[in-house]
């Protein structure tokens, strides 16, 4: 069924298709909605979840936590000093190896004060071991949170569903919704081993030596490698029920593309109209959307990029004193490889300023002159 | 691609005006995209809507900035904000005004139309005069005015968007305008 619905309320409908059975947040400006729509689901009796309210983000995630540990399938959702706030409970999700998903309404970091869109909240959450997705639209939004709760629960590690704030948290687009026993097919109740039962007393997370903690990363480290594999197959299946197949790495327009413009979440949708309008004016511009940050498409980055002229990273992010994350990352999959593009980085967007066609254009231009640097603050006044 | 903009202010129902139109829209089998002003919002202050339509899939994820049809839902927005911002030489844009476009004030390359939204609404027991409830009644003008959308099908939209009006008062309202204005 299609229908036209906001990115917010995408994510309350992927919450109850999933058939998530704890729901717990706190509200943030943007992500309010999300969390609206899903306690009327629950009070109206469409979505059969225990909905809690809790005084924080920090306890919302505890919750979540406690939920997933009992074996339930659980969500939230969140934004900027929200995310932050969850932090260290993050790592704790992550290294106690549940598959909670979150939903994270990309929203700048104050000071000062702002509730625009960029991807610094979750990108700093980069080292806590969960899962990254970037969507660039609503079905995206939709079709990611169903694919994550399914890689998480199989190798048991926490995922985050990301889209920026506005742009498409508020913008109603089509969303086709698929029949609940299809989703049901792709995404069966949980299976959870390990999970805390007064039959069966154990203890969870307790004081671990040196002896241990060193293997018990190891094999986190492990867990995050084998999800690449995970989310190619459930991509694949997903893509077998609805058509719609996801890349971790996801091109166009590339093969024979002098200059390839990296970009995620809706700058990537905006891309592709582009290089559309690049290629009709005769210049070989593609584009090549990052879906999956964690675990991230380094062979595929790879593979994708060999040979190109030039590549140029979009960030709506910064590493202060440093450059794009999106930039370091694609840099470090491509060191030291034959064919390896000169890779030029450009932050764009911050704090929610608007990255049109026209910029991404501009972008590509500017990367193509010989004396282009490396790195770029593009668009910033003066 | 066609874009849209809606000026009201916090509270007249611009932002589910907007949505409500693209849902219209869409049921007709176009694509569309909708989306409110990025920020925040105060109750009495200007804001603005926003809505793409295309026959194709709509990829941008972008702000509006040269929109080809613009409805005003409340005439003295004008001195308040630049209703013609970047809108497109012989746009559109409607206002609800009772008076002539001529006397709007409005630069006359625009291709200004006006309608009596707030005495419809009020007449069809939306509001009251100090405080109208216009967004219905000036879609239904709006839809006739620019061809976007036929009255069936906004008229099903506004019936999903107020389930709790169950006398179908802004269907009726928005009936009544598209009846009474000039397409074109």
């Amino acid at each position: 069924m299609r229908e036209v619905v906001t990115g917010n309320h995408t994510v309350s409908h992927a919450a109850r298709v999933a058939r998530a059975q704890v729901v717990s947040a706190y509200p943030i400006t943007p992500q309010t909605q999300v969390v609206e729509k899903i306690s009327e689901f629950v009070a109206d009796g469409i979505m059969d979840a225990k909905f809690i309210k809790v005084e924080s983000e920090h306890s919302a995630m505890v919750a979540c936590i406690g939920a997933s540990a009992a074996g339930a399938r659980a969500f939230t959702a969140t934004s900027a000093q929200g995310l932050a706030l969850m932090h260290e409970v993050l790592h704790w999700a992550a290294n106690a190896r549940l598959p909670v998903v979150l939903a994270n309404i990309n929203r700048a970091m104050g000071p000062p004060w702002t509730i625009w869109t960029d991807q610094i909240d979750s990108l700093s959450q980069r080292d806590t071991g969960w899962m990254q997705f970037y969507a660039d639209s609503n079905q995206d939004i939709f079709d990611s949170i169903l694919i994550s709760f399914k890689v998480a629960e199989q190798v048991l590690l926490p995922a985050m569903v990301v889209l920026e704030a506005f742009f498409l948290s508020h913008t109603a687009e089509p969303v086709d919704f698929p029949e609940q026993e299809e989703a049901d097919r792709f995404l069966p109740p949980r299976v959870a081993t390990h999970t805390v039962d007064p039959e069966h007393p154990a203890a969870f997370g307790g004081l671990t030596g040196p002896d241990h903690y060193y293997e018990l990363k190891y094999m986190e480290h492990n867990a995050m490698l084998e999800a690449e594999g995970v989310i190619k197959r459930a991509a694949r299946e997903y893509g077998d029920i609805t058509g719609r197949y996801y890349k971790m790495a996801d091109p166009y327009a590339c093969e024979d593309a002098d200059t390839v413009l990296v970009v995620s979440g809706g700058i990537a949708s905006t891309a592709k109209d582009a290089v559309d309008e690049a290629r009709a004016a005769g210049k070989k511009l593609g584009s090549l959307k990052i879906w999956a940050f964690r675990p991230f498409p380094r062979e595929a980055v790879r593979e994708l990029l060999a040979g190109k002229k030039r590549v140029a990273v979009v960030d709506r992010n910064i590493s202060f004193g440093q450059e794009g994350i999106f930039c370091t990352e694609v840099k470090a999959s491509l060191y030291g490889r034959d064919g390896a593009p000169p890779v030029l980085g450009f932050i764009a967007g911050l704090g929610g300023r608007d990255v049109k066609v026209r910029d991404l254009l501009a972008i590509a231009e500017a990367a193509e002159k010989a004396d282009c640097p490396e790195f770029n603050w593009y668009g910033a006044k003066p | 691609m066609i874009e849209i903009r809606f000026h009201g202010r916090g509270g007249q129902g611009a932002a589910v005006a907007s949505s409500l139109i693209a849902d219209a829209i869409f049921s007709e089998g176009r694509n569309v995209q909708s989306f409110p002003m990025f920020g925040v919002e105060r109750r009495g202050a200007p804001v603005a809507a926003f809505i793409r339509v295309d026959d194709k899939p709509i990829r941008v994820k972008c702000e509006v900035e040269e929109p080809a049809y613009v409805l005003v839902m409340d005439p003295t927005l004008i001195e308040a904000v630049d209703v013609t911002s970047g809108v497109k030489p012989k746009g559109t844009i409607v206002v609800n005004s009772p008076r002539e476009p001529a006397e709007i004030g409005l630069d006359e390359a625009f291709d200004v139309r006006t309608f009596d939204g707030t005495t419809l609404a009020v007449e069809h027991g939306l509001g009251t005069r100090t405080a109208p409830i216009v967004n219905t009644t000036m879609l239904g003008a709006f839809a006739k005015i620019t061809g976007l959308v036929g009255i069936d099908a906004l008229a099903a939209s506004i019936k999903k968007y107020f389930p709790r009006d169950r006398d179908g008062k802004n269907a009726k309202a928005a009936r009544a305008a598209f009846e009474a204005s000039r397409r074109g």
